[in-house]
């Protein structure tokens, strides 16, 4: 690894694939690190190794992947697997740790192309051994051709729950239901976005074709579930849920939850982006335009990373961002810009019309993202419950910042990545006032662990 | 908990869970081999001292630590397994 380079793409999913593809073709000395061992990102996980048979389990839409990521090894990228950024500051200045050792590498423009992470959101028992996400599962499925042996019961909402149970059915697995929490409410939440959806009905069709087989397969399916709890001591035994005002046990070992992903911010916010509540998506994004350029000069921000977009959406994201920093670095004339940008900026309009329905109509429902029960753990690392948190909240604390100090939640190892945004929706809703207005956990490198001994043989000028 | 959906992988490694030897494809995850070992909690928490298990299994939520050859706190999601690597349960911080 040197200690400079042009251009420097953090995550090697679809969105950093594509702009490292991109910046490459145009000559431009690219970087592009990746903690994973293999590229792909979690959507394309595992991509060159893939079983033929377990490739066809995972569909069409998984197979893209494979040419993506032939045309960035065929490229000219300088690629880094098992290289995890643990910082990144306003002067492009990473600091990366490759293969266990430390590194500081300075960039002219930065790509953060880090993905999503899945939406935590708190349950009872949502802590015990056996409960996992989706998303868990699925790289189970692709990495290690792992599926449940006794059973699974899939819960949530979003299009990666009936993806999963879908793959599931045909791997043989016994799905013994998918419990759907979105309230019906979010059928009139969506439904002014319908019309324009319609006109990029792939998203919509796919969804019905996977809602139709699982019917068929005779796959128990409940709409509009409540009070979704986890049973066990050690281990879940049981999901327990209320549909129609009636109260349902299923005995499970194992319970497969998704509500939806996030944006991955710690990086963006360690250098100093600004960050917005984004309350059609229920999360916090970096502030970033068409091109994904954020307030700080020369770090732009490219797919789920940006905002959701999904797998097609980030491929389009990375190729703009690319081409942005090509001209940005003087490679390219504005002019030469848009115009090479014309098809992915024409997808992005496309965008658009699908995405505020999908957002509208797969929101989790409002009294799981803002009001907890007591009982209920927000922060899993220090084990701080939603009435840890009120009773600072009637002390006057009542920041997300204010909250850490006096209860440690968000200082555990995950750094506040499962609780940040529960707390403050739960802040929000307690004090009355908006998610936008309340100012995050601040985040400090650095955001992947390093062992001291690691910082300490730190080499700052190495060769590749 | 978990199963394989195909047997006979053609690389193999010799691992130690929890005292045992298992032999495990070689390019998975630390985590994935605990699960499909049938290892119901990889962790007990450092306050409450209750089992946990992955969860996320891809590096955001640290609740699958573990202790790897001795050194406690490895995200066993995140790391791969090795030939000989002795893969333990961690007790609250693992110190």
């Amino acid at each position: 690894m040197k200690s400079h380079y042009p251009l420097v793409i953090i995550g090697a999913g679809p969105a950093g694939l594509a702009a490292a593809t991109t910046a490459s073709e145009h000559g431009i000395e690219t970087a592009l690190l990746d903690e994973q061992p293999a590229p792909g990102g979690q959507i394309y996980r595992n991509i060159e190794s893939m079983p033929t048979q377990r490739a066809e389990l995972l569909g069409s839409e998984y197979q893209r992947g494979e040419k993506l990521v032939q045309l960035m090894r065929s490229s000219n990228t300088h690629y880094f697997s098992d290289a995890s950024v643990w910082s990144l500051n306003g002067q492009l200045e990473l600091g990366v740790l490759h293969q266990g050792r430390a590194h500081l590498i300075h960039a002219d423009q930065v790509i953060i192309a880090g993905g999503a992470q899945e939406r935590p959101v708190p349950f009872p028992g949502w802590t015990l051994p056996g409960v996992m996400n989706a998303g868990a599962g699925q790289i189970l499925l692709k990495q290690s051709g792992l599926v449940p042996s006794d059973g699974v019961v899939l819960a949530g909402s979003g299009p990666l729950l009936l993806l999963l149970a879908w793959q599931y059915l045909n791997a043989g697995v016994d799905v013994k239901a998918v419990l759907d929490v979105q309230p019906m409410s979010n059928w009139l939440r969506a439904a002014p976005y319908l019309p324009k959806a319609l006109l990029a009905h792939h998203y919509i069709t796919k969804g019905l074709r996977y809602k139709r087989d699982l019917k068929a397969a005779g796959v128990l399916t409940r709409h509009g579930v409540k009070d979704l709890r986890a049973i066990g001591g050690g281990h879940v035994q049981a999901v327990d849920y209320i549909h129609r005002n009636k109260l349902y046990s299923i005995k499970t070992p194992l319970l497969l939850t998704h509500f939806g992903v996030i944006p991955q911010t710690h990086l963006s916010r360690a250098a100093s982006c600004a960050h917005e509540w984004n309350t059609a998506q229920q999360c916090w994004r970096p502030v970033n335009d068409v091109w994904g350029a954020t307030d700080i000069k020369g770090i732009s921000v490219a797919g789920d990373n940006a905002g959701i977009g999904g797998a097609r959406t980030a491929e389009h994201n990375g190729r703009l961002a690319a081409f942005n920093a090509i001209h940005q670095m003087g490679h390219i004339s504005q002019g030469e810009r848009d115009k090479k940008a014309k098809k992915d900026l024409r997808w992005m309009k496309d965008e658009l019309l699908i995405r505020p329905f999908l957002d509208a109509m797969f929101r989790p429902p409002s009294i799981m993202l803002t009001h907890p029960t007591d009982e209920e753990i927000l922060c899993r690392c220090e084990e701080v419950t939603a009435g840890d948190i009120r009773k600072v909240l009637e002390e006057g604390h009542q920041t997300p910042n204010a909250v850490k100090f006096h209860t440690r939640c968000g200082m555990g190892p995950c750094q506040g990545r499962q609780c940040a945004d529960s707390v403050a929706q739960l802040i929000a809703y307690e004090t009355g006032t908006n998610p936008r207005d309340i100012e995050p956990y601040r985040v400090r490198p650095p955001v992947k662990p390093i062992t001291i001994g690691q910082l300490a043989g730190m080499e700052q000028n190495s060769e590749e | 908990m978990f199963k394989r959906l195909e047997e006979n992988p053609t690389e193999t490694v010799m691992v130690e869970i929890e005292g045992t030897s298992v032999r495990v494809p070689a390019g998975e995850s630390v985590a994935a081999v605990a699960l499909a070992h049938g290892l119901i909690h990889t962790r007990t928490t450092t306050i409450s001292g209750k089992p946990r298990a992955p969860y996320c299994m891809m590096g955001v939520c640290f609740d699958c630590l573990v202790e790897i050859d001795g050194k406690p706190n490895r995200q066993a999601c995140m790391i791969k397994v090795a030939e000989g690597m002795r893969i333990r349960r961690q007790h609250g911080a693992g110190e």
